[in-house]
C-alpha cells in the first residue's frame, strides 16, 4: 500500500483532482464543524442571501458533534457522524466553493453529481475513532451557533487528521467499488 | 432481608458509565485483533489497527472511545431479598446516568422527538429490571450509540419461513446497514417471545463477551453460519470494503405464538459498551 498523501487546507481544485479513492490522507490546516442543525441554518442564509460565518472557498466541512472537552484539552472525543443526514444541504454548498466534506457512510447521487461538476472530495474518517481523531486537532473554537452544543460550527486547527478518499471528483466511490471487491457470491 | 444504600446504586451507575464508554473490553480487543488476521482490504486494515489505537487512547487518558457516548441502557438483575433504602431505584439509576455524564465529560445526546430540544443531562436512561430469588444486585450498563441503533429492526415473519427467512431476514438488515452502523459491527439477534421481547433479547444478546459459544449448540451453529453469510458481504470495516463486516452473531431465543415469529436484528458498533459490577 502506497504512503499517505499529506494535504493541507484550503484545498485548491489540483488538489482535489489529484485524489484517487482509497487514497490515504493526511489533513492539516483550518476545517469547520458541521451537523444537520448548522447545515439547516447554512443552507437558509444562503437562501436569504446573506454571507455565512466563514468562506466557503476551497474549505472542509467535518460532519462531527465531539464529545465536550475536559480541562485543558481542545476538544473531547471527536470522530464523524453519519453523512447522509448532510445530503439535502451539501450540494448547495459544494456550488458555493467548499471543497471537501470529513463524515462516515455513502452519499447520494445529487451530493455525487455536484462534487463530480464543481470539483470537491468527500474523505471518510473511522467512525467510531473519536479519542483517536481527537489527537489531531490542535485548536477548537465555536464560531457559531454556540446555542446548538456539540451541533455548533466549530474552528479546528488540525495535524495529520487521518482519512480515506471514500468520494472523489471521477465519480469513484469506495463504497461502491470496495465492497463489489470484496463481496462473495453465496 | 439485605439493604443497598441508593447512594452505592448511584456511585456504581456513573463509575459504569465512565468506564464503559472509556475502556473497551478484552474481548472486543481480541476480536479486532484477530479481525487484523484475517481482514485483506489494506483500507480495512488500516482501519482496524487505528481502532485498536483509538481504543489504548481512551483507556490511558480517560477520554470516550467514540463522541457518541450513547443512550445509557441500565440493566439491574436483582435477588427478591433485597431492599433498597433511602429512595428509588429509578430515581438512583437516573441520579447515577446524570453524575456519570456530566463527571466522565461525556456527551448528552439525549432530545425531545419532535423539538430535538436536549435534556441536558443524558437522562432518562433506560432501565431493564430482572427480578429473581437471592440477595444479590448486579448492575450492567451499556451505553449504546446512535448510529448502530438507527440500523436496528424489528419484524414479525411468517412462521412457514423457518431458519431460512430468518436467516435472510438477518443478512439483509446487515447489508441494508451497509457502512452507516460503524462496522465491523457486532450482529445481536432475538427470536421469539412479543415484538418487544424480540427486542430486548436482541439487545441481551449483545452483552455476551466475544468469543464465547452460545451454550445451545444449534444456537451456535447458526451463529457460525449466519456470521459467515455477513462476511461475504463485502462490507467490510467502515463499509469500504473487505472481509470482515462483522465480530460475530449473537443469538438469543425463546419459545413464541403458534401465530408468530417475531425476531429482532439490534446491531452492535464496534465501539461494543458495556461494564458491569456487583453491589
Ligand atoms: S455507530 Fe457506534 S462507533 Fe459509530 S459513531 Fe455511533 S456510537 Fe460511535
Amino acid at each position: 500500500m502506497h504512503d499517505a498523501v499529506r494535504l493541507t487546507t484550503p484545498l485548491s481544485r489540483e488538489d482535489v483532482e489529484k485524489l484517487r479513492i482509497g487514497d490515504r490522507v493526511l489533513l492539516s490546516g483550518i476545517i469547520y464543524t458541521a451537523r444537520d442543525a448548522a447545515h439547516k441554518r447554512l443552507v437558509e442564509l444562503l437562501e436569504a442571501g446573506e454571507s455565512l460565518p466563514f468562506d466557503l472557498e476551497g474549505q472542509v466541512i467535518y460532519y462531527v458533534g465531539p464529545s465536550p472537552a475536559k480541562p485543558g484539552r481542545p476538544i473531547g472525543a471527536a470522530g464523524p457522524t453519519t453523512s447522509y443526514r448532510m445530503d439535502a444541504y451539501a450540494p448547495e454548498l459544494i456550488r458555493q466553493g467548499l471543497r471537501g466534506m470529513i463524515g462516515k457512510g455513502a452519499r447520494n447521487d445529487a451530493v455525487k453529481a455536484a462534487m463530480k461538476e464543481h470539483k470537491a472530495v468527500y474523505f471518510a474518517a473511522i467512525g467510531g475513532a473519536g479519542a483517536l481523531m481527537a489527537q489531531s486537532i490542535l485548536s477548537a473554537e465555536v464560531i457559531a451557533y454556540p446555542e446548538l452544543g456539540p451541533e455548533a460550527v466549530r474552528r479546528l486547527k488540525v495535524k495529520d487528521l487521518p482519512v480515506i478518499v471514500a468520494n472523489d471528483c471521477h465519480g469513484g466511490d469506495l463504497y461502491e467499488e470496495g465492497v463489489r471487491k470484496y463481496a462473495r457470491t453465496a | 432481608m439485605r439493604e443497598i444504600h441508593v447512594d452505592a446504586i448511584i456511585a456504581a451507575v456513573r463509575d459504569l458509565c465512565i468506564r464503559a464508554n472509556t475502556e473497551l473490553g478484552e474481548d472486543v480487543l481480541d476480536a479486532f485483533r484477530k479481525a487484523l488476521e484475517r481482514e485483506e482490504s489494506p483500507a480495512g486494515k488500516d482501519i482496524l489497527k487505528r481502532l485498536i489505537q483509538n481504543a489504548e487512547i481512551a483507556r490511558t487518558e480517560g477520554v470516550p472511545m467514540c463522541q457518541d457516548t450513547g443512550f445509557a441502557v441500565i440493566f439491574v438483575d436483582m435477588g427478591q431479598d433485597v431492599r433498597i433504602v433511602g429512595g428509588g431505584l429509578r430515581e438512583a439509576v437516573e441520579e447515577g446516568v446524570r453524575q456519570g455524564y456530566r463527571d466522565g465529560y461525556l456527551r448528552k445526546s439525549i432530545c425531545h422527538p419532535f423539538t430535538r430540544q436536549n435534556t441536558g443531562d443524558n437522562t432518562p436512561a433506560i432501565l431493564h429490571l430482572d427480578i429473581r430469588p437471592g440477595d444479590h444486585f448486579r448492575i450492567t450498563a451499556a451505553p449504546k450509540g446512535g448510529g448502530s441503533e438507527n440500523m436496528s429492526r424489528v419484524t414479525m415473519l411468517t412462521p412457514a419461513v423457518g431458519v431460512q427467512g430468518v436467516k435472510d431476514f438477518v443478512v439483509q438488515r446487515v447489508k441494508e446497514s451497509g457502512p452507516n452502523p460503524c462496522p465491523p459491527t457486532i450482529v445481536g439477534v432475538g427470536i421469539g417471545g412479543t415484538f418487544e421481547t424480540a427486542a430486548l433479547l436482541a439487545k441481551k444478546a449483545l452483552l455476551r463477551p466475544l468469543g464465547s459459544l452460545n451454550p445451545d449448540p444449534e444456537l451456535a451453529a447458526l451463529e457460525a453460519d449466519w456470521l459467515e453469510a455477513v462476511n461475504s458481504l463485502g462490507i467490510g470495516p467502515q463499509g469500504l470494503g473487505g472481509r470482515i463486516t462483522s465480530l460475530a452473531v449473537h443469538i438469543e431465543m425463546m419459545p413464541c405464538h403458534i401465530a408468530s415469529l417475531p425476531v429482532a436484528v439490534n446491531i452492535q458498533c464496534h465501539a461494543a459498551r458495556h461494564k458491569e459490577t456487583e453491589l
